[in-house]
């Protein structure tokens, strides 16, 4: 079975290639129907590779199997939570693949194809990633999906915000990717290896004297400081919104669904697998970064959330949020939170893509996505209305649905104050998008004076006169873009409600995770009433902020917060800077003691 | 922000890593030290298996996944820029007027075109035997094709690259060391993996089994996306005009 | 060779890093801040050539010379920066694209002037 890892990303690769050099021959439908094809095949073989992953499969790309402990390949990984992703990614991939058939528009003309073979890239380039065993293959997966991102945000080329923030996109990543590149180097120099694995038993040997000291430290900074820009970790953020209010709907679902929890992933893989040991980082060092950052972002991302009124962005906020949840969970280094949040990222995955589907259908039937200027516009689409309230639902951690269970297992792991966090976070970001459901759905409450968006300070942005992504403006909704929201939601719910999915979920996770084993993972009555606690106090926030939007508005605390966020390439970079040395000091102790 | 912040935000954060990345130098082994296990074993794998560039030996044999990946950021990067350079809406094209070239420029460039046509193949065919290889060999093929626009016009450039053929060339060249990979498995062997074809006589053109064939499909990648990406570039500055014509 | 000599490469590659990161920063032009960005990538080239360096040694490929005869550097980061070139050059020709269409849209390349995406 481990012969066939390195088709996971070779297959969408193969069907990317063969799509561009034939797609330009064949009529359109044909051309998507190959892609799915595709996409659907790197599925199935993880869902069979799967039920094998325990053990983890290992293989050696080339045959170059170790001898004596020694080989000079690259590693692949086969364990649960790899396999499991690359099953995510590549259902999402089908989905946002179905979303865009035949009704999205697919410039340049003559050149049909192009567009899936693009999103192929990209599947291939995360499955890659996830797969990977080793440190450089792991960057050169984390380069190909943000160079293929790149090119699939700045898509829309006739609007002045998708190539803004396809450079912002462009720029910070990539000198994200440099950080990595750098600390790669560092740690090949110390271990003399490539392979995660190998480079973690090397600094344990060259650290039996002495212990952890500044070039160890140094390699956890660099590479962590690559994964979380990836991963949109305060202060490294900024990117996050930028990209994806202007992507296509599509490739939002892929960015926001999968990409990004592919960071925090990224994380949990080199801190458990290189500096785990007692020559990397100790465990109460890197506990107390990855929680702090992970902290921050929850509260930066829900707060920021909860004052856009550009849908599309809303949601990308909410997206930091939930990462800053996840990163809470992978850092505090316990089986438990492990499980909790592999499991909140399968269902938060499904909702957030579903959301961004639904966004995506305003977008093409009414040219907006701005909050204020939809009030009350979308009211006959009910069935788009009731899927986008049941994901702001969802968002809160309404049980049984999978976000819900992720939230509830990882509350419980954390415990104690981070409690309160997780609570609020997905309260805020449920609100908001509560909220949005509200308004443009149902026109409930005071309709906001026309004009408003042209008086308000220049420190917003607004969504309206947004390009439809469809040929022409839709009068209908096509079935496939009611279906795919409908689809996923449903996933997202089967995740939490099917029993034994979760345990199954667990036992796959704390085989392939370094803090030994959880015993089950099931709903608690605590869980479930933390979970109707936060829905609960989503839908009072939506209410009362629909009926009194003065009780709620944008106070001027806010207003610093929101002026960071200034669309500027260099004051990202700045905070990119500020973000390294910040993740530095905080697991600075332990090299020093 | 204004830029005195963030200026004082990038002395804070470059000075934290400026001190981090200094203590992490004084602590590398020694500039010039003789530890290099993964280099020492990569090279007893590359001799074994009868390729004189260990490099190539690396790239295209030991860590050819990596090179996988490398190749289709290439490929990926490519249709990127044929989809970010396209016409936009409001834009037309407008084929440039023919203009005169000063003789001398005209022949030296038709002199050295297919000199550096032929340097660059024969850097690709020798990638596993000398410095070079399929990367650096098709740059100096694709730009070699360039010399046209310089000794003649941009007209006389389109002719000998009909951007159709290069952009079809290089996704198929893309597929095909993906299916060189494939073979790998479908010989029951692993993917990638390099026992298909004997090692042959060392230091001599067919030795290194899969290596050439592999370096060769980069070689013919590299030359049409750089052209392709070339072509894009040239596009915008030369032929697509702002306004919708007429 | 000095004990300054043991260091000085890899303080190279970390000052030019940080000078890249610096014009990154601080440009008032996207070309500009493109062409910033590869020069921290090239701190990475450095850094990758300055750690595969052996004393005395020379490339690693033996079509002219005896396996064994001479020590060779370590050719696995000579293939790393190879890649890292070849990535560099993409992402560098994808952000100069997205220039060309920002200079088209916005009609400036300065990142003060861009005033969409704020809050």
């Amino acid at each position: 079975m481990h012969r066939l890892l390195p088709l996971l990303p070779a297959v969408p690769l193969l069907g990317a290639g063969l799509l561009v050099a034939g797609g330009r021959h064949v009529p359109r439908p044909v051309a998507e129907a190959f892609a799915c094809v595709a996409a659907a095949t790197t599925a199935a073989l993880a869902i069979v590779l799967l039920p094998h992953s325990s053990p983890p499969l290992v293989e050696w790309v080339g045959g170059w199997f170790p001898k004596g402990g020694e080989s000079v390949g690259i590693v692949l990984l086969g364990d649960g939570v790899s396999l499991g992703l690359v099953a995510l990614v590549s259902l999402i991939t089908l989905a946002a693949l179905a979303y865009s058939w035949h009704y999205f528009d697919e410039p340049p003309r003559g050149h049909a194809g192009t567009f899936p073979a693009l999103i192929l890239l990209f599947q291939g380039g995360m499955c890659g990633f996830a797969i990977a065993g080793d440190l450089f293959n792991l960057f050169v997966f984390f380069e190909l999906m943000s160079v293929v991102a790149y090119a699939l945000t700045g898509y829309r080329i006739d609007e002045a915000r998708a190539v803004q923030g396809g450079v912002t996109f462009g720029v910070v990543n990539s000198l994200g990717a440099y950080f990595m590149l750098m600390g790669i180097a560092l740690l090949y120099a110390r271990t003399g290896e490539l392979a995660m694995a190998k480079i973690g038993h090397g600094l344990d040997a060259a650290a039996a004297h002495h212990g952890p000291d500044a070039l160890a430290l140094a390699g956890f900074v660099m590479v962590l400081t690559g994964l979380l820009v990836k991963a949109a970790a305060v202060p490294f953020q900024f990117w996050l919104p930028d990209a994806h209010a202007v992507a296509p709907t599509p490739v939002c679902m892929l960015l926001s669904g999968v990409m990004v929890e592919l960071g925090a992933y990224g994380v949990w893989r080199v801190y458990g697998t290189v500096f785990s040991g007692p020559g990397g980082v100790p465990a109460a060092d890197a506990s107390r970064a990855l929680v702090v950052l992970g902290v921050l972002t929850g509260a930066v991302g829900s707060v920021m959330c909860w004052y856009q009124r550009h849908i599309k962005r809303l949601l990308a906020f909410s997206t930091i949020a939930h990462t800053g949840l996840f990163l809470v969970g992978i850092g505090v280094l316990k089986a438990e939170a492990d499980d909790g949040t592999a499991l909140y990222i399968l269902g938060h995955a499904g909702v957030k893509a579903a959301l961004f589907a639904c966004a995506g259908i305003l977008l093409d039937r009414y040219g907006s996505v701005d909050e204020l200027y939809l009030h009350g516009r979308a009211r006959r689409l009910r069935g788009v209305g009731v899927m986008f309230a049941v994901g702001a639902l969802a968002l809160a951690g309404l049980p049984p649905f999978g976000t819900g269970l992720g939230k509830a297992v990882s509350e419980e792991a954390v415990g104690g104050p981070l409690t309160v966090l997780y609570v609020a976070a997905s309260a805020l970001t449920g609100a908001a998008v509560l909220r949005v459901a509200a308004r443009v759905f149902l026109g409930l409450g005071p309709r906001p004076e026309e004009g408003d968006g042209e008086e308000s300070d220049e420190d917003e942005t607004s969504g309206a006169d947004e390009e439809p992504e469809t040929q022409k403006r839709l009068n209908h909704v096509p079935l496939p873009m009611v279906a795919v929201p409908a689809v996923l939601l449903a996933a997202a719910l089967v995740v939490g409600a099917v029993p034994g999915f979760a345990d199954m979920v667990g036992h796959a996770v704390e085989a392939a995770g370094t803090w030994g084993v959880f015993s089950s993972v099931h709903w608690t009555a605590t869980g479930v009433l933390l979970d109707l606690l936060s829905t609960l106090l989503a839908v009072g926030l939506a209410m009362v902020a629909v009926t009194r939007p003065g009780l709620l508005g944008a106070p001027g605390w806010a207003l610093p917060l929101r002026r960071l966020q200034s669309g500027h390439v260099g004051d990202y970079v700045a905070w990119l800077l500020v973000g390294t040395a910040l993740l530095g000091a905080l697991a600075l102790p332990g090299v020093l003691g | 922000m204004n830029p005195r912040t963030r200026l004082w935000l990038v002395v804070l954060g470059g000075g934290g890593l400026a001190a981090l990345l200094v203590a992490a130098c004084l602590r590398l082994p020694v500039f010039g030290g003789p530890w290099h296990p993964y280099g020492d074993r990569a090279v007893r794998a590359a001799l074994a298996r009868h390729t004189a560039n260990t490099v190539a030996s690396v790239n295209f044999d030991q860590r050819a996944f990596d090179t996988m990946g490398e190749m289709t950021i290439l490929f990926g990067a490519v249709l990127g820029c044929v989809v970010l350079l396209r016409q936009a809406r409001d834009e037309h094209r407008d084929p440039p007027a023919p203009c005169e070239v000063a003789a001398p420029v005209r022949r030296y460039a038709l002199i050295v075109l297919p000199v550096a046509l032929v340097t660059g193949l024969y850097v690709i065919a020798h990638g596993q035997l000398s410095p070079g290889g399929g990367f650096q060999g098709g740059v100096v093929a694709a730009t070699a094709l360039h010399l046209m626009y310089l000794g003649a016009d941009y007209a006389a450039l389109e002719r000998i690259r009909p951007i159709e053929a290069y952009e079809i060339g290089d996704a198929l060249s893309a597929s095909a060391y993906l299916v060189l990979g494939f073979a790998g498995v479908l010989a029951g062997s692993a993917f990638l993996a390099n026992t298909l074809l004997p090692y042959g006589t060392f230091n001599m053109l067919s030795s290194g089994g899969t290596v050439p064939l592999l370096n060769a499909a980069i070689g013919m990648e590299v030359a049409c996306a750089v052209v392709v990406l070339l072509a894009r570039f040239l596009d915008q500055a030369v032929e697509i005009e702002e306004g919708s014509g007429e | 060779m000095t004990a300054v000599m043991h260091v000085l490469p890899y303080l190279v590659a970390a000052y030019v890093f940080l000078v890249g990161a610096y014009g990154l920063a601080t440009s008032r032009n996207l070309i500009h801040a493109v062409g910033c960005l590869a020069v921290c990538q090239s701190a990475t080239y450095v850094l990758l050539l300055a750690v595969g360096y052996r004393d005395g040694g020379t490339a690693p490929v033996f079509s002219d010379i005896r396996p064994g005869s001479r020590p060779v550097v370590d050719p696995v980061v000579q293939a790393l920066t190879l890649t890292d070139i070849v990535v560099g050059a993409t992402v560098t020709a994808l952000l100069l694209a997205l220039t060309v269409q920002i200079a088209k849209r916005h009609g400036t390349v300065d990142p003060d002037e861009l005033r969409e995406l704020r809050g």
